[in-house]
């Protein structure tokens, strides 16, 4: 197998201009994927090892009373128990998650409840034992008395003054000032722009809109896992599936007060985060359990576990409304934003916030966000955290207007779309960036220039906006005698990064990718590097291969110069090769081999802490059809375009995209978490919270933009996230287009749609 | 505590015997009574197919199925789909599409792209679509999946005309 020439959407327009970047080279860890041979978190086999069993609460608010483990130990087979009277004393302190602060107090009640239980799945107890059934088993005999409390299911209940109250210890941080009395509201943020009244005042047309969405799942295969030893010398290894080796290093760490330098975590394959597998949850109950016994210790999640006990992305009330001139142009808008964070403080309303209106020049604007506490699991990012709820807001109201001011909803994105030197509501003013170019690139598509037919058919539209992040990533190259590089990386590899990393080492150095080895490797073994996350491996750990393949280039200049006994100012590092005075030249293979006979190893090293991700865009189009008998929507075509800065891999920016529409697709049409009145979640498995199939969907055709990000040196945007953004929006414009019918409501499920479609008949 | 049973297989065409607990499904044996951890787990409740391996030529979730009814079975699982000189062309296929990302709904896949194959050498799209339905994967949003069973299907046609 060898770089694949064909493509099958579009071709990267930097074909051509570079040698190995836009070019599609078989995954360096793709054959070990394909055979079973990847190991996963689950997978780690160790000598001795214990399984380990957790008891979750099946209350979704109550007290603890107490806990008697003592039938629970006495059990045959049982090896040690531990409750959150195991965690060291966490103190009110926050951490950077690098994608997220998290107050560590909250975090280690997270990881097991002291006094009280504040969502059914919140973790209680766990047993290690013999094998997994006698731990399940010693769960079941551990005796919880529980005085029961009222469970808060929804935003807005949780927000009225009565509610009852999840925490004795969260006043409203009111735009900075901190209220009197408790609450479940834990931060009121607000950001302003221009005069907002003056602005209204001069819209010919206004439209004002109230969204819920529903709480929603990454929905990863993997369940979370850890394996930790607690070895007798207090160094600490966890083996572990992370979006972070180095955010899980410390939070471990500082949940169990050591020192980060006594926790190594190692980095199995992941089984997709989109997230969720950033924070902790089973790594200090693993090395408690481990301490105990003196034995590693294993932990899996079931997939129940993992919808009640895991970060889902929150649901919400979003409030919107929109002014605009005769002529098409914004004149003022307005968000009211209210996120559930779950258990704890910590919701995505934030970034809601700052993206809400980012797609848009708007001139007036004011954006409120509230942070609110509800008897759900802690939310957790998910792909473009907080974005895809407010753009269904935003983009919903976008198409309402264009309805109502008869213009095309193409020109009036491209006429109110943010472009360089716009400033948004919440303060940054963006550089180049390319969201005119992927309306454009809709507006040229094949997709678009075909009339849609057919009764109840309808085509929608939607634009997105991610901010993607920096953050620090380190590489270190070394060369190979046989003109390879063994490329070393804390970047745990999702969804295929170890090849665009090693592709923009190889296209620096003038090599094939396929020369360049690359592992991802454990935090003793590399310097920090920030988390999976943020759309910003390709970016930013690209940025530090890039800086190791130019540290390798100087030594070899150095070396060179040695060799030809020449000045180092006079050699220069020139396609693939080490060039000298009179001619002379080295290939990278002949200086390689030439280094491991003359002077010390060539090791390259990278670290970067890049500034500007640049900001991705994206806009889509879909056709779907709705079933008017039962409220179905079936996609029929949907096409994606998005700004990839430069697509250094292109298959698997496509996969980025494909993979984002996706999942916006199950959380626009059915994904949510349905709870009875007790607030127990009764869709807690796969069948029933039921995600798209291959056969709900037809294939998602992509169309790669790439309007290079001036920060950074090939150019690239990150392009994980924003492709999440749009769908619901785009769907929920495509059913209004379909049956006149507009909806405000997520997931648009067959019951709430027909619901409609009963009210208005 | 139940005895222990022991169980006499063939997998991927090696006669195995193995013990195991009446209450272990085959899942559990496979990666912890055997260490064949090849075979995914997402689920343990049929929902993903992650798990799946054939048996007697038949795609299952072998979290569904007790090990001990694997009892005289013929089992395949991806550990035994690549010949030892290379990888089948299903494998080929999924990583020259970009067939996968995160990798882990991949062993389900293929096996049950196999058993889809071996029942319809040429299926289309919809009946891939169809067939694939019962395999959960997160990432790709299928795409590049459905494109690879396609690719295999076609390179088979050319190999029979």
């Amino acid at each position: 197998m060898a770089t694949v020439e064909k493509t099958q959407d579009q071709e990267s327009s930097t074909n051509g201009q570079y040698k190995v970047i836009g070019t599609r080279p078989i995954r360096h860890d793709g054959v070990d994927k394909v055979t079973g041979r990847a190991r996963y978190g689950g997978d780690t086999r160790l000598t001795g090892m214990l399984p380990a069993a957790m008891l979750r609460s099946p209350h979704a608010h109550a007290k603890i009373i107490s806990i008697d483990t003592s039938k629970a130990e006495a059990l045959p087979g049982v090896r040690a128990v531990a409750t959150s009277a195991d965690l060291p004393d966490a103190t009110d302190k926050i951490a950077d998650l690098g994608e997220g602060s998290v107050n560590l107090k909250h975090l280690s009640d997270n990881v097991l409840a002291h006094d009280r239980v504040l969502y059914r799945g919140h973790a209680i107890a766990a047993v290690a034992a013999d094998d997994i059934h006698i731990a399940q088993e010693a769960v079941g005999l551990i005796e919880v008395k529980y005085e029961l409390l009222p469970p808060v299911m929804n935003v807005l209940d949780a927000m009225k003054a009565d509610a009852p109250l999840l925490h004795d210890d969260i006043k409203t941080n009111d735009l900075g000032e901190t209220a009197d009395q408790l609450s479940n509201i834990a931060t009121h943020i607000r950001f302003e722009k221009g005069d907002l009244e003056a602005g209204f005042a001069a819209a010919d047309v206004i439209v004002e809109r109230e969204f819920h969405t529903a709480t929603v799942h990454q929905g990863y295969i993997e369940p979370h896992n850890a394996t930790a030893l607690w070895n007798a010398d207090g160094h600490i290894t966890v083996w572990m599936s992370t979006q972070g080796t180095f955010t899980a290093r410390q939070q471990t760490a500082e949940l169990l007060d050591v020192p980060v330098s006594r926790v190594k975590v190692v980095p199995m394959e992941i089984g997709g985060g989109f997230g969720g597998k950033i924070s902790v949850y089973l790594p200090p109950v693993a090395a408690i359990l481990s301490k105990k016994t003196g034995r590693p210790v294993q932990m899996l999640m079931s997939r129940t576990d993992v919808f009640e006990a895991t970060g889902p992305t929150p649901g919400s009330t979003i409030r919107v409304k929109m002014g605009a001139d005769s002529k098409g142009r914004i004149t003022a808008a307005e968000a009211w934003l209210a996120y559930e964070a779950g258990a704890y403080p910590g919701s995505p309303v934030g970034a809601g916030a700052m993206c809400v209106f980012a797609c848009y020049d708007v001139p007036n604007g004011k954006v409120d966000g509230f942070d609110v506490v509800v008897n759900k699991p802690r939310t957790n990012a998910y792909r473009a955290p907080g974005a895809t709820n407010a753009a269904f807001a935003t983009e919903t109201v976008i198409d309402e207007l264009c309805e109502k001011l008869k213009l095309d909803p193409v020109e009036f994105r491209i006429n109110n779309a943010a472009k360089e030197g716009v400033r948004r509501v919440d303060g940054p003013v963006f550089p180049r960036v390319g969201m005119i170019e992927t309306v454009e690139a809709i507006r040229d598509s094949e997709h678009y220039q075909t009339p849609l037919e057919g009764k109840f058919r309808g085509r929608g539209m939607a634009s997105g906006f991610w901010f993607n992040v920096g953050l620090k990533s380190t590489a270190q190259a070394t060369v190979n005698a046989d003109g390879t590089v063994a490329l070393i990386e804390g970047s745990t590899d999702i969804g295929g990064s170890r090849a665009g990393i090693a592709m923009q080492l190889a296209e620096t150095l003038g090599i094939a990718a396929e020369d360049v080895v690359p592992t991802v490797v454990d935090t003793d073994s590399i310097g920090y590097t920030d988390v999976t996350g943020g759309s910003r491996v390709t970016f930013a750990t690209g940025w530090a291969a890039y800086l190791a393949a130019k540290d390798i280039q100087g030594q070899l200049i150095e070396r060179a110069a040695k060799i030809w006994d020449c000045d180092v100012a006079k050699i220069d590092y020139k396609d693939g090769a080490v060039v000298g005075p009179d001619g002379k030249r080295f290939t990278f293979k002949e200086i390689a081999a030439e280094a491991q006979t003359v002077g010390e190893p060539v090791i390259g090293r990278g670290s970067a802490d890049p500034q500007e991700p640049g900001g991705a865009f994206g806009t889509h189009l879909v056709d779907v059809e709705v079933d008017i008998d039962t409220g179905k929507v079936t996609i029929l075509r949907y096409t994606a375009a998005q700004d990839a800065g430069t697509a250094i891999h292109p298959a698997y920016v496509e996969g980025q995209i494909q993979g984002g529409v996706v999942q916006g697709i199950g959380w626009g049409l059915n994904e949510e978490y349905y709870y009875d009145d007790k607030g127990t979640m009764r869709n807690s498995t796969y069948l029933d919270y039921r995600m798209p199939t291959s056969y709900d969907l037809p294939m998602i055709d992509t169309i790669i933009v790439e309007v290079p990000n001036p920060g950074h040196p090939y150019g690239v945007r990150g392009v994980g996230e924003v492709p999440i953004v749009p769908p619901p929006a785009a769907l929920a414009n495509a059913i209004y287009n379909a049956i006149g019918i507009r909806m405000h409501e997520l997931p648009m499920s067959p019951p709430k749609v027909l619901h409609e479609i009963l009210k208005q008949q | 505590m139940a005895k222990k049973r022991v169980v006499t297989t063939t997998i991927n065409d090696r006669q195995v015997e193995f013990l195991c607990q009446p209450r272990q499904t085959l899942l559990e044996s496979l990666r912890d009574v055997l260490n064949m951890t090849g075979t995914k787990e997402g689920c343990t409740n049929g929902n993903c197919g992650a798990c799946t391996v054939l048996m007697d030529g038949r795609p299952v979730d072998s979290c569904l199925v007790l090990a001990v009814e694997a009892e005289g079975a013929n089992l395949e699982t991806i550990e035994g789909v690549a010949p030892s000189d290379g990888l089948d062309p299903i494998q080929t296929a999924f990583l020259e599409n970009a067939a996968l990302q995160c990798g882990i709904c991949t062993p389900g896949f293929i096996m049950a792209t196999k058993a889809l194959l071996e029942s319809n050498p040429h299926p289309t799209e919809d009946e891939i679509r169809f067939y694939l339905a019962g395999n959960l994967c997160r990432c790709t949003g299928y795409d590049k999946i459905v494109r690879a069973v396609l690719d295999v299907a076609e390179s088979r046609e050319e190999v029979s005309v």
